[in-house]
């Protein structure tokens, strides 16, 4: 080899190695770091315009709510030091704890929390309806707002506790400003945590530091309400894609926490006594069937309850879960651990019946035109459900043509109304997580109100006006009532089919204690020894 | 040379105009909707229509085209859809551990592959030569993964040598890079050693039955001298050829190795741009890798001048 090729070769191999060295970071190390993967890596900063559940972890870890509700899904109060109702039950008057910062030093105010709700109301579909059934929103001082409703109702408090879908984080005015549908690329909260932006990647890590200028409440923790105290310096969020690294990066101690735990992988960390396995969202997720009521045969009523006679939750569960530790059949559309539960329609969403489905098929007269089941075939989640639904219902007379796809293909052809041979859909499959879809308001799946219903645009006038008196009733007996006769209407009009409900374990190592049980998972109250 | 290194460089240029026209074009055909995947599951159709104008994806495909040429000639990569991040800085977070990974592997697999290949071509129909071969048959049979798993078992859970994950620069010390680098490369390298040895094997086969050869072995050459004097450098072309490819191929499309290892690098972006349809990434992305592959081709052009004398630009 030549000199010239040798010095060239040592040039190159040097400005390489440089080039590695220098697009790392050095930081000095903290006392205390949790090291934790969570179920995605964040991307998008705005826990505002995007419903995606890295983003509202991560809106929990830097912002704040004014409501938050308990272990026990009580409504506590929390950025607020109390709200009060007018003797008509019309106005509420919500008053903000003193002493309460944003990252950068300013103070919060009640202008602040008016316009952060404002932009909040656009996106959310809750908040959208408080607004429609709000008559006036205003300050009243640097630490009070009020809210008027139209008419009698708590539905203002219920909306701003909302824990997650898009739950009404607060933000500076400045920043709440922007528009809704344009995304805010910093993180400057009140919250427990405060964002390092120097050192997130989009994709890769994002770390959070303690906020030592926060004052959290004087009561214990409980649920995402009470005393946010941080016991750890910093918490890095890494993202890793695979699963069984992830499992073995906790196994040899190189993280400390692990989100969700993939249920293949279960007995794996099981053994280990160093690590401990909890399910820490208690209320869990259920999984859906939707179907299209825009084209055939869905268009059908009758169609539509054959299928949902021949789907049965136990093959979906044990398809997609396969413990029965982490899974139960259940009727209840609104969780069967939930104040809202009821087994109105069980006779049809627990147990595949494929006679009685034969039978309504050939009452309805079916054709056999082909029910196209959008399979995602890149998110373990949800790529099992539609082969379960797609068996059953060929055992039950259907005709069945699954497309596979990726998960953004589906998110894009739902949303498409065409006829399903024309890009359209017939069929497909997701999950709730319980916390958001807890009650009739809560859960868009149930809204009924035609074209501008989820995707499947289910038209029946009848369940969104139970909708809109649910959102009106004050007394609790009269709200399970109507929860009740929302359900069954819902399973008569096959609206929506719940598939059962699991629960996705959390694991981290015994040097981690205090994890919160909550439907967010939070590392307030964590620490590491 | 330097006319010819011009002359390349300048036909380069129509290449990345086709490959930007390209890659763009087939990003819009593909089904997907970047805002639907930004806004989420509620997002109303107002809303979704509403982001899709906040990120230009309203207007016409042409003007969207020209956007973002006009932008490229400024220098300017352009921005995350969904993180925001220009997409220069997320290039350059995610550069180094591609550049370690591919560096590390192509000289592990040079160092090894070669003189194994040198020595199968010496040994032909022998033993050594047989195992040689089936060794790389292995080597490219074996999925990566496999491989990965079965070194993070072994060297990682069971002896505890090297991490299961992750990947530290350089800026954080030597032995740590080295440890974090090394799985992955004993990994990726048993591939390109296989192929790599192969070739070198079957270009010192067909040299060693040149009449040039036999003038040196007449000459009193000894077999070494024979060997890596004459036969390997008259059967370096095809070799370096397929370095780099290697290397080209290193660069962007390790994403299984990057993803049992969870090394951040490129390979892993362009997937996960993909899958999330960020539009300015991928093609920013693409456009970067049409330009490593030009460039690598140009040195491997280059490289043979000085393996062989013989070629003159």
């Amino acid at each position: 080899m030549s000199k010239a090729m040798s010095s060239f070769t040592h040039a190159a191999l040097a400005a390489s190695l440089l080039a590695c060295g220098l697009v790392g970071s050095v930081h000095a190390q903290a006392k205390t770091t949790v090291n934790a993967v969570m179920h995605a890596p964040l991307r998008v900063l705005d826990p505002i315009i995007t419903t995606a559940h890295i983003t509202r972890n991560h809106g929990y870890m830097v912002y704040d709510t004014l409501l938050a509700t308990d272990k026990d899904n009580q409504i506590r109060p929390q950025m607020l030091q109390d709200w009060k109702a007018s003797a008509d039950g019309r106005t509420y008057t919500f008053k903000l704890r003193a002493g309460l910062k944003w990252h950068d030093g300013g103070a919060v105010t009640a202008e602040d929390c008016v316009a952060s709700i404002k932009r909040w109301a656009t996106q959310d579909k809750m908040g959208q309806l408080m607004t429609s059934e709000m008559a006036d929103m205003k300050v009243v001082d640097v630490s009070t707002f009020t809210i008027t409703m139209k008419e009698a109702s708590d539905l203002a408090v219920r909306a701003l506790a909302k824990p997650s879908g898009v739950a009404p984080f607060m933000m500076p005015k400045r920043i709440a400003e922007t528009p809704p549908t344009q995304a805010i690329t910093t993180a400057i909260g009140s919250g427990p945590f405060k964002f390092v932006a120097a050192e997130f990647k989009p994709g890769v890590q994002v770390v959070y530091e303690k906020n030592t200028d926060y004052v959290p409440r004087s009561e214990s923790a409980s649920g995402l309400a009470g005393g946010k105290k941080v016991l750890v310096d910093r918490v890095k969020w890494i993202a890793t894609p695979d699963a069984m690294t992830s499992v073995n990066a906790l196994v040899n101690g190189e993280i400390d926490y692990l989100e969700q735990l993939p249920f293949d992988l279960e007995p794996i960390v099981r053994a280990n006594k160093d690590i401990a396995i909890k399910v820490l969202d208690p209320q869990g997720y259920q999984t859906v069937m939707r179907m299209n009521h825009l084209h055939a045969p869905f268009n059908n009523k009758k169609i539509r309850e054959a299928a949902m006679y021949a789907v049965g939750q136990e093959p979906v569960l044990q398809a997609m879960i396969g413990n029965k530790q982490y899974f139960k059949p259940c009727a209840a559309l609104f969780g069967c651990d939930s104040a809202y539960a009821s087994q109105e329609g069980a006779d049809v969403t627990i147990k595949a019946n494929p006679k009685k489905a034969q039978e309504l098929l050939k009452e309805a007269g079916y054709d056999g035109t082909p029910v196209v089941i959008l399979q995602p075939t890149d998110t373990p989640s949800v790529n099992t459900q539609p082969v379960v639904i797609g068996q059953a219902l060929r055992a039950a007379g259907f005709k069945v043509e699954m497309q596979a796809m990726d998960w953004q293909t589906v998110v894009t052809r739902r949303a498409n109304q065409a006829l399903p041979k024309e890009g359209g859909w017939n069929i497909f499959a997701t999950n709730n997580v319980m916390a958001e879809a807890s009650d009739p308001l809560r859960a868009f799946g149930v809204a009924a109100n035609g074209k501008g219903a989820w995707f499947g645009w289910p038209d029946v006038p009848e369940i969104e006006r139970l909708r809109i008196e649910f959102s009106r009733t004050g007394e609790e007996a009269k709200r399970k009532q109507l929860a009740g006769q929302i359900q069954k209407l819902v399973i008569a009009e096959g609206v929506l089919l719940p598939m059962g409900q699991y629960y996705v374990p959390a694991a981290y190592r015994n040097s981690i204690s205090g994890a919160l049980e909550a439907p967010v998972p939070v590392f307030w109250n964590v620490q590491k020894k | 040379m330097i006319a010819f290194v011009l002359k390349r460089m300048a036909a380069a240029l129509p290449v990345m105009v086709v490959v930007a026209a390209v890659v763009f074009a087939i990003l819009r055909l593909t089904p997907g909707d970047p805002a639907a995947i930004l806004a989420g599951d509620s997002a109303t159709p107002e809303q979704l229509e509403a982001i899709r104008q906040n990120l230009g994806l309203d207007k016409p495909v042409y003007q969207q085209f020209l956007h973002w040429i006009g932008q490229l000639l400024s220098g300017d990569l352009g921005t995350s859809l969904l993180s925001g991040t220009p997409v220069l800085e997320m290039v350059v977070q995610r550069m180094g551990p591609s550049i370690a990974l591919c560096l590390s592997t192509i000289i592990v697999a040079i160092v090894v592959a070669i003189p194994l290949g040198v020595l199968a071509a010496w040994r032909q129909g022998k033993l050594l030569d047989r195992a040689v071969m089936a060794l790389s048959v292995l080597g490219f049979s074996i999925p990566v993964f496999v491989t990965a798993y079965v070194l993070i078992l072994t060297l990682s859970l069971g002896a505890g040598w090297f991490p299961v994950q992750g990947y530290k620069p350089l800026s954080e010390g030597l032995w740590p890079f080295l440890r974090s680098i090394t799985l992955p490369t004993l990994a990726l390298s048993s591939v390109y050693i296989a192929l790599i040895a192969r070739i070198t094997r079957t270009s010192v086969i067909e040299v060693m039955n040149e009449d040039f050869i036999r003038t040196a072995r007449a000459k009193g050459l000894n077999e070494r001298g024979v060997l890596l004097g004459h036969a390997l450098r008259n059967a370096a072309v095809p070799i370096v050829t397929i370095i780099g490819v290697g290397i080209a191929m290193l660069i962007g499309g390790v994403v299984v190795t990057e993803s049992v290892f969870n090394l951040p690098g490129l390979g892993r972006l362009v997937v996960e741009a993909v899958l999330a349809r960020d539009y300015p990434v991928i093609q920013a992305l693409i456009l970067l890798f049409a330009l490593v592959y030009v460039l690598i081709n140009l040195v491997v052009d280059v490289s043979y001048t000085i393996f062989d004398p013989r070629i003159r630009y």
